[in-house]
């Protein structure tokens, strides 16, 4: 072996089997996600209909339509108003389920196993649940039923623009699927709060019930509550599943409750074939996507280290 | 060599399996790469009827100039297609809900006049015509399919109500079949946004777009019908969030409305379950320009523009499509419920002749619309858009159409600068 060989290879051969395992993940990698991640903002300078080698190029004319086109600037909107609502009402159900399941002195596996279950559930069985039994808009539904008992009227969830109950159902079967993962995470960091601090708590005279929470507990799951508030935000930029499964059928998809990847996978990637629109789209999303995690990181000092 | 040749159909997939294992079997046994004939591969979508998928492998495999392969594709065909067409190893022959003026236009299917030429006037006229761009034919339709107002006659009778005419009378018709428990009408779990389409402006007596390329609905009575589809809506007589949707007519059935829009398939399953205390009629006419309307389509057989053996693809189009009507029968009739494509063959069909189904196919030839080419996917998502705020949130209808009309000329002139 060459002196120049050895050197490639590294001491133990180490440069060698970094590249045996590293390398074809790096190339699943670059070949999966970044070459049509390039692609597509390559395609959204064209007039790419039916075609991913387009020949018309026309500059910044897709993203100017797709900014000026109210139903995507209406989607974004969509996308706000879940986040603005999934996100603090996951984070509130799931750090009360952890409170509550922590104090339990019996049978405190038991009840962590059944708030996690859900997890397991798809998002796509759990819709089509939600749409088929329990909120369809007949008699005989389970909210319906319910509601006959005090003699309501039935009503159309999914169907039903003002007052727009459609919202109900779009958010509990996400709270119900995944507010026991978060839950877990709570109750992870809660186990890491040291004792004495609630013992020194006491001693100085704090109040057990919210004095405590405020002071204590709360701060000491700074760590996790970032963590949480992170994947859920990235969680909501990803709905897709339980839009699609509840309100698509086949001849498209309402005007209302319609996130952007929704409207991208309709509007500009459906039948169409409109792929140069349909990358514009998706650069605008990547790129807010992208702003809004950097200030939040910021906002929330992710990666510094703590105090 | 044969042997060879079967496992690597096999290994290539069940379907594919089938069809080479029976041309293994008859006069064409040199296979696996220097047969005698070329190898083609259809495409089909699931169509949910069974024995529709045996049938398709059994015409092909009786083609013997060529070894054709069938592949039954379940889920969304229309994007599994668009995204095949974009490379070099998609079908050769397939069938479309098209083909699109896009992919017409983008080479994606090959020109078929000269198969259709000689039969054209036999095709149904009104599903014919979307095939056609540039007087040129991109498509041969399979089958027709239509859509009707199926009523149950008893429930109508007690509540004292003739199968409604106009969309006013329907209007009424289903505010008064409305109980607690029995919806009036069901146009779909989104108020007909999906389904109706077009129809009640063609109903006005108005168009999509009309045949010298504009526009076909910038007249105030397409803002009149569509507030009527609105009144459905607001006077609550309209069935939602059924658990099956409009074409399938299960709510119908169940008694869970008394009138329904559904497809012509539906019609030998409600006639199993209701005898005779069923009727159909076309969507009612609104207005004094208006008539009745049922609107038609045609699924139609396709050559790919990439396809390697064009001329071999279009033969066997051509044999299937054109000179096997004992094929095109067996295909519209004996597994579901469709009007064959070609006129004389809808005349000569036994189960079409008599009854509702016999009404169907006089509202299919005569009140049936075809949605236009022109009318491309960006119009249909604007127009349903704007449809569903009409029906739902009592938008007014004059302004949501102007935003469409904005759209449908946008897009004319993006299709015509090609």
């Amino acid at each position: 072996m060459s002196a120049r060989t050895a050197r490639l290879l590294g001491p133990h051969r180490r440069n060698l089997w970094f590249w045996v395992f590293v390398g074809p993940f790096a190339v699943g990698l670059g070949l999966f996600t970044y070459v049509p991640l390039l692609w597509s903002v390559y395609l959204s300078f064209f007039n790419a209909h039916n075609t991913v080698n387009p020949t018309e190029f026309v500059g910044l004319g897709n993203y100017t339509a797709m900014l000026g086109d109210d139903a995507f600037l209406g989607s974004l909107g969509t996308f706000l108003l879940f986040t603005a609502f999934i996100v603090p009402a996951t984070f509130a159900l799931s750090l009360s389920l952890a409170l509550m399941v922590n104090r339990l002195r019996f049978a405190q596996a038991f009840f962590r196993s059944v708030f996690f279950l859900p997890t397991a559930c798809s998002y796509v069985v759990a819709s089509l649940i939600w749409k088929l039994s329990l909120f369809n808009g007949v008699r005989f539904g389970l909210a319906n039923t319910v509601l006959g008992w005090f003699g309501t009227d039935q009503t159309a969830w999914l169907s039903t623009t003002s007052p727009p109950w459609y919202w109900l159902v779009i958010v509990t079967v996400r709270l119900w699927l995944q507010a026991g993962f978060y839950m877990i995470l709570f109750l992870a960091g809660l186990q890491r709060i040291s004792p004495q601090l609630y013992e020194a708590a006491a001693m100085d005279g704090a109040r057990p019930g919210w004095q405590v929470f405020r002071h204590i507990t709360f701060p000491q799951l700074r760590a996790t509550s970032v963590a949480v508030l992170l994947l859920l935000v990235i969680n909501a930029f990803q709905a897709f599943d339980e839009f699609y499964n509840l309100l698509s059928d086949a001849r498209g998809y309402p005007p209302y409750a319609r996130p952007p990847l929704v409207y991208l996978y309709y509007t500009a990637l459906g039948r169409d074939q409109n792929l140069g629109l349909g990358s514009a789209g998706a650069v605008i999303l990547a790129l807010i996507i992208a702003v809004a995690t950097v200030v939040q990181a910021r906002w929330f000092g992710l990666g510094r280290k703590e105090d | 060599m044969t042997v060879i040749g079967r496992r690597r159909l096999l290994a290539a997939g069940g379907g594919i399996a089938l069809a080479g294992a029976l041309t293994a079997c008859g006069s064409n046994t040199g296979r696996g790469g220097s047969g005698s004939g070329p190898a083609l591969a259809q495409w089909y979508h699931q169509y949910g009827e069974p024995g529709t998928q045996q049938a398709v492998k059994r015409y092909a495999a009786a083609y013997k100039k060529a070894h054709v392969t069938v592949q039954w594709r379940p889920g969304d065909y229309d994007r599994q297609t668009a995204a095949a067409l974009l490379t070099d190893s998609g079908p050769d022959v397939f069938e479309v809900n098209g083909p699109l003026l896009d992919q017409i236009q983008s080479g994606q299917v090959a020109d078929l006049t000269d198969l259709v030429a000689p039969v054209k006037d036999d095709f149904n006229q009104a599903v014919l015509a979307p095939k056609i761009w540039q007087d040129k034919i991109w498509g041969i339709p399979q089958a027709v399919d239509t859509q009707l107002l199926y009523y149950r006659k008893s429930l109508l009778k007690d509540a004292g109500v003739q199968p409604p005419q106009s969309v006013d009378a329907l209007v009424d018709a289903a505010k008064k079949l409305t109980t607690g428990k029995v919806k009036g009408l069901f146009l779909g779990n989104d108020g007909g946004v999906g389904v109706l389409g077009g129809t009640p402006l063609f109903a006005a007596g108005l168009s999509l777009i009309t045949e010298d390329g504009k526009a076909g609905f910038d007249d105030p009575a397409a803002a009149r019908v569509l507030a009527k589809i609105r009144q459905l809506y607001v006077d609550k007589s309209l069935l939602l969030g059924a658990p099956t949707d409009w074409s399938d007519p299960a709510a119908f059935v169940q008694g869970l409305t008394a009138m329904q829009w559904s497809g012509l398939w539906a019609l030998p399953q409600i006639a199993k379950a209701l005898g005779d205390d069923f009727g159909v009629l076309p969507f009612p006419k609104d207005g004094a320009g208006g008539k009745p309307t049922v609107p038609v389509g045609a699924y139609a057989s396709a050559v790919s523009g990439r396809s390697k053996q064009t001329a071999a693809a279009k033969e066997f189009a051509k044999w299937l499509w054109i000179d096997r009507t004992d094929f095109q029968q067996d295909f519209a009739l004996s597994y579901g419920f469709h009007i064959p494509a070609r006129i004389s063959l809808a005349k000569k069909a036994e189960r079409l002749q008599q009854g509702p189904a016999a009404d169907a196919v006089r509202f299919a030839t005569e009140h049936g619309y075809a949605e236009p080419l022109l009318w491309t996917s960006a119009d249909r998502n604007a127009y349903q858009d704007a449809l569903s705020r009409i029906i739902k949130d009592g938008a007014n209808p004059e302004t949501e159409l102007r935003a469409v009309l904005r759209k449908v000329d946008a897009e004319l002139q993006r299709v015509k600068k090609k």
